[in-house]
């Protein structure tokens, strides 16, 4: 069972900011969901490699060639606010 | 004009049709039916119409680029156009302008395909039933009450209401099998890595595959043929020849073993769905096909495990969407602030569910109770697969549990995920699959008969479904508009 306290950090970490009633239906959404996905536990898996990639490669790898990328100014086509030739943010850092 | 693009191209070498009327009749179909259908978020109308000019001169000159040129196609809009705006079914999105092509989308232009628009789908492909688009729903061409099944629902709708000859969408637990059904079309997912995902925008990569649906099977191999094949740009795209999947549709099931999994025939399925399927193994073995029963136990996991594995990795892929680079910004005092009310505010309601339910099972202490655990069990399914297909070529079930629901019917999360219970172990153990029509309810909607092959076996795929298809008439039967 998830509380309200996990379902608040879980929001925090992924940058959502939810309202109270978001936040309470969550917390019920989630716990109903993970009710289900907790059917995996009875799965005996020990030993069983996981698999991340349903296609066995690994290191595709090709030559270092230097090739024209995306111009500065059609890479910043669609910025919300760009300046300069650069990404705009807000205040990161306390002054 | 709504015929299939082999018929189509066989028309204008004839020169009893040309693109560009097939293109005007086609938009004018769209013009007078898609708002009744919602399959379309953006038509291009100009850039079909001129793309269908150019085609025309080359049939004319008789230099046409293959059997795609003039073909008046449609996109899932996850599917990058350059120039033309690409939403994801998102507020997010809702302006964001690709500045390049997918690498499907550059092959079928080269083909001499004439892009029509880009069709709708439940936001960033996450959902069943199209309902869940931050624009408008689309409705099912069979009976406008009820769902075309997503996410691909546009795309299905689209080809399924005459409103386009082909289409694309992506597939990640059915996504275009699933509404491949629904519409009473054909809908291919193939291999992971057969086509290449530059340009698709990201739902979960280790599962997403891109595949064609189409007015028969004939036409479903035309439209993997152009876009399969590996692309130095997707390092996840495989490295092996293409056959031409068109010359081997004819070579038939005779001798053929098909394995029917215990597993895909559950309680609470819709009897005229098994019925339907039931007959449908009939006649392919009426057409000399071996039919062998398999068992494939961890089906019964496969929702679970996919419902970890997704979330998870579409959490990380969605991390982008941040205010910053491209799309929606909402302003705030700080970074943070900024980013939280950006995401909260582009982001629909099963969005935010997912990205929360997978960035919980990936944080501390919960990642090998749950991812780890999750794709565990994928191995299972996978090596269970491969069993099977150590005895049979083929294995052959219903694509769904059940046949198109109504609008607003699948409110509870849980119940919606359940339409995708046949066709995520396919995305898990990443083999190809297709939805081919196989009959309709008592009600009149229709019903899919789903073929699952081995890693990069779609020849023998489509060879099946074009076998059960020329043995059938289904493909006669069309839902009315007007």
């Amino acid at each position: 069972m998830i509380d309200r306290k996990d379902v608040e950090h879980v929001a925090r970490l992924t940058r959502l900011a939810l309202t109270e009633p978001e936040l309470e239906r969550m917390r019920e959404q989630l716990n109903s969901i993970l009710a289900h996905l907790d059917t995996l536990r009875a799965v005996p898996t020990e030993g069983v490699e996981p698999t991340s990639h349903a296609v066995d490669v690994v290191n595709v790898m090709r030559e270092d060639e230097p090739a024209p990328c995306l111009p500065r100014d059609v890479a910043l086509a669609n910025a919300p606010d760009p300046s300069d030739g650069l990404f705009r943010v807000p205040r990161i850092i306390e002054e | 004009m709504h015929r299939p693009i082999h018929e189509l191209s066989a028309a204008y070498r004839r020169g009893d049709l040309t693109p560009v009327a097939v293109a005007e009749d086609y938009l004018a179909r769209i013009g007078a039916f898609d708002g009744k259908v919602g399959a379309y978020l953006t038509v291009v109308r100009e850039q079909a119409l001129a793309a269908a000019r150019e085609s025309e001169l080359r049939w004319r000159a008789g230099s046409p680029r293959g059997p795609l040129d003039g073909a008046p196609i449609a996109l899932k809009d996850v599917l990058c156009t350059a120039g033309v705006r690409t939403t994801a079914g998102s507020r997010m999105l809702e302006r964001f302008v690709p500045p390049y092509d997918a690498t499907i989308v550059e092959r079928l232009r080269a083909a001499g395909a004439v892009v029509l628009g880009k069709t709708n789908l439940d936001e960033f492909a996450m959902g069943s039933s199209t309902e869940h688009s931050a624009f408008h729903p689309t409705r099912n061409p069979w009976d406008l009450a009820r769902v075309p099944g997503g996410s691909s629902g546009g795309s299905a709708a689209a080809v399924a209401g005459g409103l386009a000859a082909g289409a694309y969408g992506s597939d990640t637990g059915g996504s275009i099998r699933q509404p491949a059904a629904f519409c009473g079309v054909v809908g291919l997912k193939p291999t992971y890595g057969r086509v290449s995902r530059y340009g698709l925008i990201a739902l979960a990569s280790s599962l997403d595959q891109i595949g064609p649906f189409a007015q028969d099977v004939a036409d479903t191999a035309l439209l993997l043929g152009v876009v399969a094949g590996h692309d130095r740009r997707d390092a996840t795209s495989i490295q092996a020849p293409v056959p031409d999947y068109a010359a081997e549709l004819t070579k038939g099931v005779a001798g053929l073993t098909l394995g029917l999994p215990d597993e895909y025939f559950i309680d609470g399925m819709d009897p005229d769905v098994e019925r339907a399927v039931r007959q449908a193994i009939e006649v392919l073995q009426g057409l000399g096909a071996r039919i062998e029963r398999v068992s494939l136990p961890t089906t019964r996991h496969s929702l679970a495990a996919y419902y970890v594995i997704l979330p998870a990795e579409a959490s990380s892929n969605l991390a982008r969407y941040d205010g910053v680079k491209f799309g929606l910004r909402v302003p705030g005092r700080d970074l943070v602030e900024m980013q939280s009310r950006t995401r909260a505010a582009g982001f629909g309601a099963e969005v935010k569910r997912r990205i929360m339910l997978g960035t919980y099972a990936l944080s501390a202490g919960y990642y090998d109770a749950y991812y780890g655990k999750a794709q565990s069990v994928r191995t299972l399914v996978r090596r269970e697969f491969a069993a099977a297909f150590a005895r049979v070529d083929l294995i052959v079930a219903p694509t769904t549990p059940n046949v198109a629901f109504k609008h607003g019917e699948k409110e509870d999360p849980l119940s919606m995920y359940l339409n995708d219970v046949f066709t995520i172990p396919g995305n898990l153990a990443g083999i190809p699959g297709v939805s081919v029509p196989c009959g309709f309810s008592a009600a009149g909607l229709p019903i899919g008969l789903q073929v699952l092959g081995r890693p990069l076996d779609e020849a023998r795929v489509l060879r099946a479904a074009y076998a059960y298809e020329q043995a059938t008439t289904w493909r006669s039967r069309r839902p009315e508009l007007a």
